[in-house]
């Protein structure tokens, strides 16, 4: 992944909701004065008259976007995770979830690789939070050319969306003339029969280089990404279950109600097998450059290659 | 304003104040209190204001209605049968279960704009609602209703700092000051005086009217009409539990159903009042 391109997925946000405009008229864009940080403001500066600034409000920033989607209208409501899922949780799952509206929540600065700013600005709830509103669809992208297809998807569907995005530039991995987005479809990025790493967003790059380090040591892991979280594509990951045996969650997210709970809720239901969880334990992140947190939370290869050997033996 | 007019609103306002307590009686539940302090209002908006039509709710150009005081949705409801959105009889089922009538506002009821309930949100929806009508040039106002207790909620000022910032003159929200709230007067529990105040201060025209005379109703909304440039609050001084004596200015019926004997002494006085009005 070294000699890749690389590409925070929030660039990627702000440059879709450009290219997409022309085509939507109905889109309107939302912020809550992060508009620079959560790239909105390449939106704002090439149509100011479509981009709203609500200040820091972000409960009525989301009230704003459910009147807005009453009355026709597409808004992208765009903040930080935290104050998107976190401080306007309420007035999503009220003013937005419960009528069905169809607004799309721009949610930025997900997860530890926020880095520096620490604790209370590294949203590892959000999934969670989210899964839990009837309704609501989640899409986590892994790179530039996902994420610029997952707010193409969510434009199309009527309906709420939420969208993560991370803070970090990510390996662009995907081929942009060849990649497929389909909304609520796994995709298997490398086959294996031992075990099955099922990954999302920043950490799908990780998980395809953990396989990697694998199948040297002579373990053949197949390498699952899950952009959309909700509605998960159950029927590929009780196949996995069934074909691998094992299953290894990896996800920028709190181990607690995110990716790795959705896959365990879902193969026990079909194939109940071993599923084990690497992603932020149940504790609070802390300030550091976000590729060292990312270590020291062990949301990198080398925790997911020795992850993966002691699930392998679970089997 | 015109005698006939004036007085069919009366009487309609009547026939919205018994589908409150109707409502509630069969529910054994709701807030009849808050709904009563609003009827004059919600009959004023739907039978002489707005521009909505029963036979096709969902038109486009409507005018819109947000509850943000959700939970006074017997009122609504009562208004939105009155008005012919949906038959009177799903009164009798308010807050049954698989009814049409949920306990609070639903966005799926016909004549209903937004789903509400949650105090502090529906004001932010009516700013959206508002914010989108400027876009699309479209002539359409949107209302919306709060509590005089709803407006502690910290939403409230975020949007009245939205709408201001944004000119919204295409919005008007009626704060319904009737002075009580759950835990009891709101100038003791946490209170939001001085209310008109607050909302010049946030930039809104400020206009004060007596909730339960249809003439001075009309003053306002005539005053309203005439506001450019930034939104209008209307301040209406209202009586929790209007029209039925015992309940008026009392607390206990925030939120408590009638029981049987309470609903027939309700109803037959509100039938008096009618009865006086039809004569």
């Amino acid at each position: 992944m070294a000699d890749m391109i690389k590409k925070a997925t929030r660039e990627s946000y702000g440059e879709a909701l450009v290219e997409l405009a022309d085509k939507y008229e109905n889109m309107v864009v939302l912020d809550a004065d992060l508009a620079a940080a959560t790239k909105t403001g390449v939106f704002k500066k090439a149509y100011p008259d479509r981009f709203f600034d609500c200040g820091i409000a972000e409960a009525n920033m989301m009230g704003v976007a459910a009147g807005l989607a009453a009355t026709g209208k597409i808004p992208f409501a765009s903040t930080f995770a935290m104050f998107a899922a976190g401080r306007a949780y309420e007035i999503v799952r009220n003013s937005i979830g419960y009528p069905h509206l169809n607004v799309k929540i721009g949610a930025t600065h997900a997860g530890i690789s926020v880095g520096e700013d620490g604790a209370t600005h590294q949203c590892n709830e959000d999934i969670a939070l989210m899964r839990t509103i009837p309704g609501m669809t989640i899409i986590n992208p892994a790179d530039d050319v996902e994420a610029k297809a997952a707010v193409k998807a969510a434009l199309e569907i009527d309906g709420p969306v939420y969208l993560r995005f991370g803070r970090l530039a990510a390996p662009v991995f995907n081929n942009a003339d060849t990649y497929k987005f389909e909304l609520g479809k796994g995709i298997t990025i490398k086959d294996g029969s031992d075990v099955t790493i099922v990954a999302t967003g920043l950490m799908v790059s990780e998980a395809i280089e953990a396989a990697n380090q694998l199948e040297a040591d002579g373990i053949s892991a197949r390498v699952i990404n899950i952009h959309t979280i909700k509605p998960l594509d159950k029927e590929l990951i009780c196949k996995c279950a069934k074909e691998t045996g094992v299953i290894v969650t990896v996800e920028e997210h709190s181990v607690i109600g995110g990716l790795g709970s959705a896959v365990s809720e879902a193969v026990t239901e079909c194939c109940p097998v071993p599923v084990i969880k690497v992603g932020v334990n149940d504790e609070f992140g802390c300030s550091g450059p976000a590729v060292e947190l990312l270590k020291k939370f062990g949301l990198c290869a080398s925790n997911i290659v020795e992850k993966t050997k002691e699930a392998v033996k679970l089997k | 304003m015109d005698v006939t007019v004036k007085k069919n609103l009366m009487k309609t306002a009547c026939k919205v104040r018994m589908g409150v307590i109707e409502g509630t009686f069969n529910a054994k539940s709701g807030h009849p209190g808050g709904s009563l302090s609003i009827s004059d209002l919600l009959t004023y908006l739907y039978f002489a204001k707005l521009n909505v039509d029963p036979k096709n709710p969902d038109f486009e150009d409507r005018d819109r209605f947000v509850l943000s005081k959700g939970h006074t949705a017997p009122a609504l409801y009562s208004v939105l049968a009155q008005r012919g959105f949906f038959p009177e009889e799903e009164l009798k089922s308010l807050r049954h279960i698989d009814a049409l009538l949920q306990g609070h506002p639903c966005i799926h009821i016909p004549g209903v704009d937004m789903s509400s309930g949650s105090l502090g949100q529906g004001i932010s929806a009516a700013c959206g609602m508002a914010l989108s009508g400027k876009l699309s040039s479209k002539d359409y106002k949107v209302y919306t209703v709060l509590g005089d207790g709803e407006i502690e909620e910290g939403q409230v000022w975020e949007a009245a700092m939205f709408a201001a910032h944004y000119g919204l003159d295409n919005l008007v929200a009626i704060v319904d000051n009737n002075g009580l709230q759950i835990d009891g007067k709101i100038t003791e529990v946490c209170s939001p005086e001085p209310i008109t105040d607050k909302f010049a201060a946030f930039g809104w025209h400020v206009i004060t009217m007596d909730a339960h005379d249809f003439d001075d109703i009309e003053r306002a909304f005539n005053e309203a009409e005439k506001i450019s440039g930034k939104p209008v609050a209307i301040i209406q001084k209202s009586v929790k539990g209007k029209g039925v004596s015992f309940m008026e200015n009392q607390v206990s019926w925030h939120g408590t159903a009638p029981n049987k004997e309470q609903y027939d002494t309700a109803m037959a006085e509100l039938s008096q009042q009618l009865k006086e009005l039809e004569d």
